[in-house]
């Protein structure tokens, strides 16, 4: 690509000279630009959630700066390679799945994290990047759409991980997980009326998986339906949060003003249901807003992965997107009272450093899918 | 690379890829506008309803108690107010170790040993960021001996509370009442919310009867708490708007007692068991209500032990009783007055009839005999000396002409056996009995008749008759305003906050008619003679005004026998009850006095000198010479 550098203004140059760093950091400006008014929206109001704590956002501060961090790495990464390496990756977070959850299983108690001395990290995080990343793999030498021999094995390849994670138990990353490797098939061109038949199955799968689950997941599902049954166990977080959201109106309290928020009587404010504080101390426009920022994000992410050029980088590509807004999705609708509350954080902007550099990981994998396509496909 | 039959088609797949992300991006916003409906819902459309919700969470409002009003004498003199006491409160989450301060405190003697469990249990009870009172009411030296060891109690410390004070100790208790902590049975007839941040609530006596006035309104002021509903100054940047709405104090109650004349009724009733009522003829004012033995009403607002509860209750002489409202007793004597009204107004009676005295009365028609009470004969008395001297055989004669009933019927406007009606309350009506009475109180058929000795007896005040002190001073009353009957009351004024004195006007009941004036001089006329030379005139020598009496004798038929009251406190408790009534000065009645001594035996000696002390301490000044009283009430 040229680019006539010595005409136009100086501010022209100065993008010009900011696009070709980009290029040459194989990043993509517009959803880097993205991500970070998401970033800083988050850091304003995590500010405020925290109650006022400079100590958290320095912190988050520092997990934005570890996904920064591998995102700029994986955007180097060449997308073949990742591409060879998705089954080892995929292994390797079979295997640590399978020790922390025989720790958990000794220590007899719930068991999610493995701790490295120096950094402690979940391996469920791994598995969000590692299960689409197996998925596209497998389909990327097939003929698309799949057949029903490769859903098969696909279908286990998801179910493994998904199993040994829910056990740990943690339900919610365990959907997530199912629904990364699940966006992959569908991307691949799943047919509708396969799609059909598996909601269906799923219904029936739900019903028989009502009788496994633990009471504190059934109470979940259940104050869904009706939060006043339990106020002050598990409908008081929804109560608290749909008060939040509520009072806060068009225009909000704002900024430190959500008394919701600042008293604590909303729940997990910084983390799970920082979503609530928005909407207190901002209002529908606040959250409006942020909703445009993300919808920016997923559309440019799903334009980057319409652009690349094999299969693999599409499918993955387009998994990360789509589970993006899913997270957004997900959680803006627990925290509003669309969705049972699960215990997924709102992208980019809870307070937590697994889920931010996973995050951040996966569109460093995207953006290097797209910025190398000109060398795939050979 | 190709795998089966099929070929990959990158073009197709292309398409399809892009065919799939369209469909997903037209679903992306589906669900978009689905969660900005939701939102809609909640931020736009009830708004309203979750701001209110958002608001009732974060502020609570906290009951600001009102001051209780005080309790003043007629002059001004404070019998009951309030006080700032230092008491020892503790924080259950800011004490690392509770055992360990706890034990620390009975080793500083700060609290018994064995009220450490309770005292645990009841710690443990609370929220843990309540301050909890552990001991109340400290000394200043218990508030020293704590402060220099204040160091080693973390989450402990004194705070100043306001709490009820008695500056006369048992002075006129049964009178004032007192305050105490609020009871279960007391929650069920008083507004929660106005008894919020309120411990104690007045018991008995007007403490309890003023209580809604004593009270005043509480105030209130939000405060910010947070989840856990612990008060925050401020959190961040919130500051809401914030209300305080100041409390209204409650009235001062101006009493009819006068301090001094209340004092010299409870000192001269000493040791013995008895009461003293002293009444304005004039408007019902109670200047002295005295019921001994009498407690330290701050028992009670300090928070009494059960051990100090049994004590008193358990106590022979029940100091808890109010003897004054309560007691119900014979009348004995003082009821000749009148009897004799009663024959002068049926015109039975000729007073200046001379009747012959033999010690002795044969009733009609009966064999059985009736002896004066004390033995003795009194010779030929007329109806001035027959009630002057007490004479039991000139009234036997007279009750018998006059028959129950209408003794019975000119009794019972003078108040016999009805409530005087007095403004606090437990208030014995005593008993006027009659013959229908006695065949509704009966069993036995047997019982249930009449008999003639009974209407005997009935004249000289014995037999089923029950008088409490406060009736007798009532009586008193009413025959010293020669008819005119008022409630008696205690409380003649409220004072607001401002100092305005409200007075409460005077009560006036039915006035007692058809007695002509020539009648009650006669009556009264045989009572100053009962004081110049009759029965009591040895307590009423040198007396700088005129004074009407009556001396009574109560017969006291049982005692209750308990193997743990040595025979010489039975055979005490076998004595007459002696009574005493008066008024003075004669021609214009200024007092009327009621001295009722249990056990005291005969009543000129034992309760008419009481008797003379009060209306000495009401009348007199200082040194001894008769008060100008052209301003009195």
């Amino acid at each position: 690509m040229y680019e006539e550098v010595t005409s136009g203004s100086r501010t022209r140059r100065t993008l010009t000279g900011t696009a070709r760093m980009l290029a040459a950091l194989k990043l993509d400006g517009a959803l880097l630009i993205g991500l970070g008014l998401v970033a800083v929206y988050g850091l304003v109001v995590l500010y405020s959630a925290s109650g006022q704590s400079l100590a958290t956002i320095i912190r988050a501060g520092a997990h934005l700066g570890m996904g920064a961090v591998a995102m700029l790495l994986l955007a180097q990464v060449n997308p073949n390679f990742l591409r060879r390496s998705s089954p080892w990756l995929y292994l390797l977070g079979v295997v640590l799945l399978l020790v922390v959850d025989g720790i958990g299983y000794i220590g007899k108690g719930a068991q999610r994290w493995l701790d490295l001395g120096v950094l402690r990290f979940q391996p469920s995080e791994v598995m969000k990047l590692a299960v689409p990343m197996m998925c596209a793999w497998f389909l990327h030498d097939r003929a698309l759409p799949p057949r029903v021999s490769s859903l098969a094995v696909l279908t286990v390849l998801i179910f493994v991980p998904v199993g040994l994670v829910a056990l740990q138990p943690d339900l919610g990353t365990a959907a997530l997980i199912a629904i990364a490797g699940g966006l992959v098939i569908v991307m691949a061109g799943l047919k509708v009326r396969i799609m059909a038949a598996l909601a269906a199955l799923g219904a029936i799968a739900g019903w028989f998986g009502w009788a496994f689950m633990h009471d504190y997941q059934k109470k979940r599902v259940l104050t869904f339906f009706d939060p006043n049954t339990d106020r002050l166990g598990a409908g008081y977080h929804i109560i608290q949060s749909q008060i939040a959201i509520g009072s806060g109106g068009v225009f909000g309290k704002g900024w430190m003003h959500g008394s919701q928020a600042q008293l604590q009587f909303l729940p997990e404010r910084s983390t799970d249901f920082i979503f609530a504080v928005i909407g207190e101390e901002f209002g529908l426009l606040g959250l409006a807003l942020l909703l445009l920022l993300y919808a920016f994000v997923v559309a440019r992410a799903l334009y980057l992965a319409m652009q690349t050029q094999d299969t693999f980088a599409r499918l993955l590509g387009g998994s990360l997107a789509l589970t993006f807004f899913v997270y957004v999705f997900i959680n803006a609708g627990m925290v509003s009272g669309l969705l049972p509350v699960v215990g997924v954080p709102l992208p980019l902007v809870s307070y937590g450093g697994s889920s931010m550099v996973t995050l951040l990981a996966g569109f460093g994998i995207l953006m290097s899918l797209y910025s190398h396509r000109k060398l795939m496909g050979s | 690379m190709v795998q089966g039959v099929r070929i990959k088609d990158h073009w197709k797949e292309q398409r399809l890829f892009e065919r799939r992300a369209l469909v997903a991006g037209a679903l992306i916003l589906a669900l978009t506008l689905t969660l900005i409906g939701r939102l809609y819902v909640l931020q736009v459309m009830r708004h309203d309803y979750y701001m209110e919700l958002s608001q009732g969470n974060g502020v609570r409002t906290e009951p600001i108690p009102a001051a209780r009003g005080l309790i003043l004498d007629r002059n001004g003199n404070l019998l009951a107010g309030n006080q700032p006491a230092y008491q020892l409160e503790l924080v259950p989450e800011e004490v690392p170790d509770l055992n360990a301060s706890l034990q620390g405190l009975v080793k500083l003697g700060l609290i018994d040993a064995d009220a450490v469990d309770e005292l645990r249990r009841m710690i443990r009870s609370r929220r843990p960021f309540d301050s909890v009172p552990v001991r109340l009411r400290m000394s200043d030296e218990d508030v020293a001996r704590f402060a220099v060891r204040r160091f080693e109690f973390p989450g402990l410390d004194i705070k100043t509370r306001q709490t009820r004070f008695y500056p006369e100790g048992a002075l006129a208790v049964h009178a004032l009442g007192y305050v105490g902590a609020i009871s279960e049975p007391d929650l069920q007839h008083i507004d929660r919310a106005a008894y919020s941040g309120t411990a104690l609530i007045g018991k008995l006596g007007v403490e309890s009867a003023y209580e809604k006035q004593l009270h005043g309104g509480n105030g209130y002021r939000e405060i910010l708490v947070n989840a856990l509903g612990r008060s925050v100054q401020r959190q961040g940047a919130l500051m809401p708007d914030l209300r305080t709405h100041a409390p209204a104090a409650g009235d001062d109650l101006v009493l009819s007692l006068d301090l001094k004349v209340q004092q010299v009724a409870e000192k001269a009733l000493g040791d013995h068991r008895g009461a003293v009522v002293a009444l304005n003829p004039r408007n019902g004012d109670v200047f002295a209500l005295a019921s001994r033995p009498g407690f330290d009403p701050s028992l009670f607002a300090r928070g009494i032990t059960n051990s100090e509860y049994a004590a008193l209750t358990d106590n022979i002489d029940k100091p808890l009783l109010n003897r004054a409202l309560r007691g119900a007793y014979p009348s004995g004597s003082t009821i000749k007055p009148v009897v004799a009204l009663a024959g002068l107004t049926y015109h039975v009676l000729n007073p200046d009839k001379v009747e012959f005295c033999a010690g002795v009365y044969h009733l009609p028609g009966s064999t059985r005999l009736f002896r004066e009470g004390k033995g003795g004969h009194h010779g030929h008395v007329a109806l001035q000396d027959a009630i002057a001297k007490s004479c039991d055989v000139y009234f036997y004669g007279l009750a018998a002409t006059l028959g129950v009933n209408r003794i019975a019927a000119f009794l019972a406007p003078f108040g016999y056996g009805s409530v005087t009606g007095i403004d606090i309350s437990g208030e014995k009506p005593g008993l006027l009995p009659t013959p229908e009475w006695k065949k509704l109180a009966f069993k036995r058929p047997a019982d249930q008749v009449w008999f003639p000795g009974e209407t005997i007896n009935f004249g000289v005040g014995q037999g089923y008759l029950l008088v409490t002190p406060l009736q007798l001073a009532h009586v008193a009353s009413v025959i010293a305003g020669r008819g005119t009957n008022f409630r008696p009351r205690l409380v003649i004024g409220l004072r607001d906050a401002n100092g305005t004195v409200k007075p409460i006007a005077p009560i006036a009941g039915k006035t007692v008619e058809g007695v002509s004036d020539a009648d009650w001089d006669r009556v009264i006329n045989g009572m100053v003679g009962a004081a110049a030379y009759g029965t009591a005139h040895a307590s009423f020598k040198g007396l700088a005004y005129s004074v009407a009496g009556k001396t009574g004798t109560a017969q006291v038929f049982t005692v209750a026998q308990n193997a743990k009251y040595d025979e010489k406190t039975v055979e005490e408790r076998l004595r007459d009850h002696a009574w005493f009534i008066a008024f003075a000065p004669v021609e214009a009645p200024r007092i009327a006095v009621a001295v009722l001594v249990e056990n005291g035996g005969f009543g000129a000696s034992a309760a008419a000198p009481i008797a003379r002390e009060v209306m000495d301490a009401f009348l007199l000044d200082a040194d001894g010479k008769l008060k100008d009283v052209s301003q009195a009430p």
